[in-house]
């Protein structure tokens, strides 16, 4: 999955409505997964019969940038869900935002 | 990650809130996929400003083509002489605009801003859908300069409607900004004393006015106090870039211009007159009195020329520039204008600053003139406040008073206005040529 999870590539949840864009890639290898089960391209139908693992529910917001300081993955929630995000089975850490003022 | 995406984003989220004009996130995600699928190359638009330009922008993202807005007031051989440069070197399907820049002397030269320069510039700045629904933007920068793209982006990605102002005129800023309750706005130096004077002169104030940024070219810190006395609501924002940077690489935040006026410390004080600090996801550093920076959204690539980073990433501003202890950017002109004295090099900014506290002068520019004695001797070029009087000999000692001689200007000329490009750039190299004569 490391060598798809290009900068720019989009990813959707296999059991949420959770969908991603890969704003750095990842340097190490990498599984992408969301809700606890890998995320797919955002072309692609998930597999059928898989559910919500309760270990990764906390939700995924959108518009919220996350980090993942092991592989250096970094993520674009684009759109929202009930599944969390996580990397190699570990969840990702939200990117706290500096609010700057508006510049232009 | 392509810009198109901050749009698809924004039109999910609230595809009823107003983003341009009458139209809905919804609709104008509806008129750029209805404009990609009409655009087959290079999307070289010359327009004023008008909802056309986001939907154009946003449509050749989808296209997967570069957006190109030129200047409308170019002649047709200078438009041609920019499609032919275009043609001759096709970027690529990862370049989002191109951007001509101002440069007066050589062949045009386009700056190449890529989907990930832009992308990277608006998720280190601005917060997804982090503007309340009242909130609007006045765009009164022309769509070819990239104060004008990065407005574009900024307002969508935060869901502040945009209100297009299609020519500048200070009344007609002022007259806009009361109609539409503006909350946020960007102008260059020239606009802002333009609407100061408006301002006074109607006795208007903008209740709904939040932030007022400004950038672009060097403001005088006169002009800065005149303007927090004017709008003492509005939270003022000085923001340095480049087009090669995708826009903002330092900000001077409206606190920190709260604090720089209550001072008594003239090193705070001071910074009313830089550029504030560097914007956290970025490195800058000053080599030789270059400022020099680095980070995802310096592009610093020129269509057919190649990258102007060097191999560790870094770009030459060309800008000299000073950095204080606690972290606070000055800009001290072109690294071209630096004028050199005998062996010392003085900074025009420096001493058009002191010009321009005089109670009579408008608008002042410094620049070097040829000199037997010196190499370089130091000229300037003055308008007067309307009504006002000095003469040669009594600015000179003004100058002296405050600065060393080597930097009073050894000639001051008296002019009606100053020669500058239609987005407040002052013209250095034409009042260097005429002075020099």
């Amino acid at each position: 999955m490391t060598d798809q999870l290009k900068p720019g590539s989009r990813w959707r949840s296999a059991v949420c409505a959770t969908e991603v864009v890969v704003v750095k890639a990842p340097v190490d290898d990498a599984s992408l997964e969301c809700g606890g089960h890998p995320m797919v391209s955002i072309d692609v139908d998930p597999p059928p019969g898989l559910s919500l693992d309760a270990a990764f529910a906390e939700g995924t917001k959108m518009g919220k940038r996350f980090a993942d300081p092991d592989t250096g993955i970094e993520l674009l929630a684009t759109k929202g869900g009930d599944g969390t995000l996580a990397v190699n089975g570990v969840a990702v850490p939200q990117k706290d935002a500096k609010p700057l003022p508006s510049s232009d | 990650m392509n810009i198109a995406l901050l749009l698809e984003m924004a039109a999910d989220a609230l595809g009823d809130r107003r983003a341009v004009g009458d139209m809905t996130y919804a609709e104008l995600q509806a008129a750029a996929d209805a404009a990609a699928s009409q655009i087959d190359g290079p999307h070289i638009v010359l327009d004023v400003n008008s909802p056309a330009i986001p939907i154009g922008l946003f449509g050749a993202a989808i296209a997967g083509v570069p957006f190109v807005p030129l200047n409308y007031r170019l002649t047709q051989p200078e438009i041609d002489e920019r499609r032919r440069a275009v043609e001759a070197a096709p970027p690529g399907d990862d370049v989002a605009v191109l951007l001509f820049t101002s440069g007066t002397t050589g062949p045009p030269k386009a700056a190449v801003l890529k989907h990930e320069h832009l992308t990277s510039y608006i998720l280190g700045t601005v917060e997804f859908m982090g503007a309340d629904e009242d909130e609007a933007a006045l765009i009164s920068v022309p769509p070819y300069h990239v104060a004008g793209i990065a407005a574009v982006l900024s307002s969508v990605y935060a869901g502040r409607r945009i209100v297009y102002l299609p020519q500048f005129s200070p009344e007609g800023w002022v007259e806009e900004a009361l109609a539409e309750g503006i909350t946020h706005a960007m102008v260059v130096p020239t606009m802002l004393g333009r609407i100061l004077d408006v301002l006074e002169e109607q006795r208007e104030e903008l209740p709904a006015l939040r932030h007022l940024s400004y950038g672009g070219g060097r403001m005088p810190a006169a002009v800065v106090a005149r303007a927090m006395a004017l709008l003492p609501d509005a939270g003022l924002v000085n923001a340095y870039g480049l087009t090669e940077t995708s826009s903002t690489i330092s900000v001077l935040t409206p606190d920190d211009h709260r604090e720089a006026l209550r001072s008594g410390d003239p090193a705070v004080r001071a910074r009313l007159g830089s550029v504030g600090r560097p914007l956290p996801h970025l490195e800058v550093e000053i080599r030789d009195g270059e400022v020099c920076v680095r980070g995802e959204q310096v592009s610093g690539e020129y269509l057919g020329r190649g990258s102007a980073l060097d191999a560790d990433g870094w770009y030459r501003t060309n800008d000299a520039g000073r950095l204080d202890d606690d972290g606070y950017l000055y800009i001290e002109g072109r690294l071209d204008d630096v004028i050199v004295r005998g062996a010392e090099n003085l900074s025009p900014g420096e001493i058009e600053d002191t010009l321009l506290d005089h109670p009579a002068v408008a608008e002042a520019a410094v620049v070097g003139v040829p000199s037997e004695e010196w190499g370089e001797a130091v000229a300037a070029a003055v308008v007067l406040a309307d009504g006002k009087v000095v003469t040669e000999a009594a600015l000179q000692d003004f100058v002296r008073a405050r600065l060393r001689s080597a930097r009073t200007p050894e000639r001051i000329e008296f002019r009606t206005e100053l020669p500058y490009n239609e987005t407040g750039k002052l013209l250095r190299r034409i009042l260097k040529s005429e002075l020099s004569g």
